[in-house]
């Protein structure tokens, strides 16, 4: 007997620029101030939650234990238990369902999920080279041995290796492989900056309107996410040169394409009997989640494409059509992402010969799609993203009233990506 | 904060010269904390006429472990020093009368120790059938405003206005002006009424399970409201604007409480605060109206934009949460407490604050004008009118302002952010039903409006 577990409220930091206000906080500072600020929230001060599920995605050695140490150096009770967990940019989301599940299989009565990523504070990591150096240095036995080891140094191995936003498996960048994808399903330069447009001024709308008062707490002097552009238009958009892709054909600029951001994010969830406890309105249920990946590598399938396949999947668990959502929410990692998946899940050929299905899913109604912005103006750092979401759809599904069903798709690095369902 | 001149003042070579120059020789208050007795010394209590009042007072006293001493009994200990001195005055008819108010306030006064408290209970003026009576009654409003400009040292002494039938009202009010939660109320007149007073005074945590909305929650004057009443047992609901919610967070965290990022004046902002309190807390207990903003500008060159923010956030909003709350069915529990906070301003006026001034001079207007309402349901509402608190508003001032600015006061030096916050939580008790409609001044007596 399982029973599905309830979004009760998120909060998250406002998203920044890389560089710009969270230059100098790391995973852990971003990731402890978002506790506190759902902590606040909720009155949970003291407080022992069932657990606490995060992660990040670019990790320094030091984050090794980054969840615990965050809930350590936050005000929930110390006796709340941790662990990190780490699947891209689908970090969030996994969270959540992994806390959801554990709550509906009655293992915990509440918890949070959450993800921080910074790519200002970035880990450097020291040279392999030197590295293996200075290992067998610090194994030598004799000082001479030690010396003759270090003499092996050479200056061009001081120069230490950057995270860099690459599949290792291909060596291309994630907007080279999202612009091999735009291409293949031909979508157009307009489309995307369209897409990039209704973001921004559904993202500016939603604050104006005080959607994300009980969602977002500020920090380090930041209230909104500064890559939001309220006045951002087609016309201006359509001046930018493109940066991924090569030649005539290439659409996706700077705009279409989210930037490289600071964040962190969490969701709170619980059984409805805690919820109730605590005098919590349920603001909406987790009711399923499925993932999938890709052969991107040798299969030639797009990397950020296995979505697609992760969806028909759950809705035919669920008996459900493409159709039968109040609200959907397709992460915005590049405008051109969310238009091939939903172009894909509208190809008849893309549905009988990849994902098996008789009739192809069909088309979502655009006016329910990301309608409080999404990525491309909130920024995305990279794990914070999930909470994000599934926060804001949560409390959409909620303000919209009781039987209302959301949809969830993000896609991750490395071919992957998460799918899920919320009904209100 | 520190308060470096106080320091000085109360160091060897600034005492002597304090002394010598005839300059002002604040000392650091008595200021209340969890488990502090009521009084650090015995109590002196006398009656001028024929009191009603003696009695009562004489109990409240007692339960609280103070020592009682009468004129009678203190001829024979000439020289203690006493930490309280309680006038009945309730029997004063004439003016004739007043001089044994004389007779016995002049000795005792004399043996007031440091941080001391006078507390003179009379009959209200208004109520009196003849001329004659209702001055005497007056009277004592000028004893005890001019004796509080003359105590020295910390000391206070404040007016209680008792009237027949209020006479359970008594000892909430007596408890909080002899104790360390009136450290900076000097010279004021509080006037009860007669209301449903629970017996028990709460102990340590007058305000178990009370749950207490306070607005502008964030930091300063507010953070401290907050603490405070979280410290006194109430469940706090922090309300600030969204930008502020890095520091509201915290200051919930602190107390245990929960953070409302609201923006106050918009237009949803009333229905969002009751739908807060009666889904998630059930109702409200106490309501601390404390949000202010300040857009200083002289009448002449102050733009619409200036009034209007600061009409929106320091008055409109507090009449409209308050109206929503009464309106709602089960958002202000019964019993409820409403505490707004006015100014000094607001009363005495300030040049450049015409704008800030007319919201802070309407706060007093409008809990005048709601306490017969909230009389009918058990409530109350009052405003607290804060006079020179240091603040870090106060920190940016220019030296010499500041420093003229916080000794221009009978006890010498600025107040602190507690201080109004005390006398809030006091207002906020189950033990304050009998004071309603009033407006407290937590200004050390200012000169200014005094």
């Amino acid at each position: 007997m399982t029973r599905k577990a309830a979004i009760v409220g998120g909060n998250r930091i406002p998203f920044a620029r890389s560089n710009k206000k969270y230059a100098r906080a790391s995973n852990q500072d971003m990731l402890t101030a978002t506790i506190d600020g759902l902590v606040a929230r909720h009155g949970l001060a003291g407080e022992q939650v069932g657990e606490v599920v995060a992660g990040a995605v670019l990790k320094h050695a030091r984050d090794f234990n980054l969840t615990r140490e965050a809930v350590l150096g936050s005000q929930l009770s110390p006796a709340t238990p941790a662990y990190d967990v780490q699947q891209a940019c689908g970090t969030g989301l996994e969270a959540a369902v992994l806390v959801a599940n554990k709550i509906a299989l009655g293992q915990i009565e509440s918890g949070i999920a959450g993800g921080t990523d910074t790519t200002s504070d970035a880990p450097l990591a020291v040279n392999d080279d030197l590295r293996k150096v200075l290992i067998a240095a610090n194994a030598a036995k004799t000082l001479p041995d030690r010396l003759k080891l270090l003499s092996r140094i050479r200056p061009g191995q001081l120069v230490p290796d950057q995270p860099r936003n690459v599949e290792p498996r291909t060596g291309l960048s994630m907007g080279e492989h999202a612009a091999i994808t735009a291409k293949e399903w031909e979508i157009s330069r307009e489309a995307q900056d369209e897409l990039a447009v209704a973001s921004h001024h559904h993202l500016a709308a939603a604050y104006d309107r005080g959607f994300f008062d009980d969602l977002v707490t500020p920090f380090l002097g930041l209230t909104r996410d500064d890559n939001l552009r309220p006045d951002s238009t087609v016309e201006k958009l359509s001046t930018l040169k493109p940066v991924f892709g090569k030649g005539e054909g290439a659409t996706m600029t700077a705009a279409n394409s989210t930037p490289l951001t600071d964040g962190a994010s969490a969701v709170l969830l619980a059984s409805d009997e805690w919820a109730a406890e605590h005098k919590l309105p349920v603001w909406a249920h987790l009711v399923d989640a499925q993932t999938a990946a890709v052969d991107y590598v040798h299969g030639g399938e797009g990397l950020l494409m296995a979505p697609a396949y992760a969806m028909p999947v759950m809705l035919a668990r669920n008996g459900l059509t493409l159709q039968d959502f109040d609200l959907y929410e397709i992460h915005e990692a590049f405008a051109s992402t969310v238009l091939s998946t939903m172009k894909a899940w509208e190809d008849p050929g893309f549905c009988k010969e990849k994902l098996g299905l008789d009739a192809p899913l069909g088309p979502i109604d655009r006016s329910k799609l990301n309608v409080n912005g999404s990525s491309l103006a909130a920024g995305h750092p990279f794990a914070a993203t999930g909470g994000r979401i599934v926060a804001s759809l949560a409390k959409m599904l909620h303000e919209a009233g009781p039987g209302k069903r959301g949809l969830i798709s993000i896609c991750a690095a490395g071919g992957q990506g998460v799918v899920a369902i919320l009904e209100s | 904060m520190s308060d470096w001149y106080r320091d000085f003042a109360n160091s060897g070579i600034g005492s002597t010269i304090t002394k010598q120059f005839g300059l002002p020789r604040p000392v650091r208050l008595r200021r209340y904390t969890p488990g502090q007795p009521l009084l650090d010394g015995p109590a002196l209590v006398g009656s001028a006429g024929d009191g009603r009042l003696r009695a009562e007072v004489e109990s409240v006293l007692k339960e609280d472990g103070v020592t009682v001493l009468s004129p009678v009994t203190a001829d024979g200990e000439r020289g203690t020093k006493v930490a309280a001195v309680v006038l009945d005055a309730t029997g004063v008819t004439t003016p004739a009368d007043l001089a044994a108010a004389h007779d016995f306030l002049a000795p005792a006064v004399k043996r007031l120790g440091t941080n001391g408290r006078v507390v003179v209970l009379g009959e209200v003026p208004g109520e009196a059938p003849s001329p004659a009576l209702a001055a005497a009654r007056q009277a004592l409003d000028g004893l005890v405003r001019s004796l509080a400009k003359e105590l020295r040292a910390g000391a206070t002494a404040n007016l209680v206005y008792v009237p027949s039938g209020a006479e359970a009202s008594v000892p909430g009010p007596l408890r909080f002006f002899l104790s360390g939660r009136s450290a900076y109320v000097d010279g004021q007149t509080v006037t009860l009424s007669a209301a449903d007073v629970p017996s028990a005074d709460g102990g340590a945590t007058p305000l178990a399970g009370k749950v207490a909305v306070v607005t502008g929650a964030a930091r300063g004057i507010g953070a401290s409201i907050a603490e405070v009443l979280g410290r006194d047992g109430a469940h706090v609901v922090a309300v600030d604007v969204p930008a502020a919610g890095q520091a509201l967070a915290e200051v919930a965290n602190r107390i245990g409480g929960t953070a409302l990022q609201l923006d106050i004046t918009a237009p949803d902002a009333a229905a969002r605060l009751v739908e807060h309190v009666v889904e998630r807390h059930g109702g409200v207990d106490v309501v601390v109206h404390n949000a202010g903003i300040t857009r200083d500008k002289l009448l002449v060159n102050m733009d619409a934009a200036r009034w209007n923010s600061v009409l929106a956030v320091n008055l409109q909003a507090q009449l409209d949460m308050t109206q929503a709350l009464l309106d709602a069915p089960g958002a202000l529990k019964d019993g409820a407490r409403v505490v707004a906070v006015s100014s000094q301003s607001g009363i005495a006026g300030n040049r450049g604050q015409t704008n800030y001034s007319a919201s802070k001079a309407g706060v007093i207007g409008m809990v005048r004008s709601w306490a017969a309402k909230f009389a009918s349901r058990g409530a109350t509402i009052n405003a607290v009118a804060p006079g020179f608190i240091v603040t870090e508003m106060t920190a940016k001032m220019p030296f010499g302002t500041r420093e003229v600015g916080a000794r221009l006061n009978s006890l010498q030096q600025g107040g602190l952010p507690v201080d109004v916050a005390e006398a809030i939580a006091w207002l906020a008790q189950p033990a304050s039903a009998g004071v309603n409609g009033q407006v407290l001044r937590v200004c050390g007596q200012n000169l200014l409006g005094a």
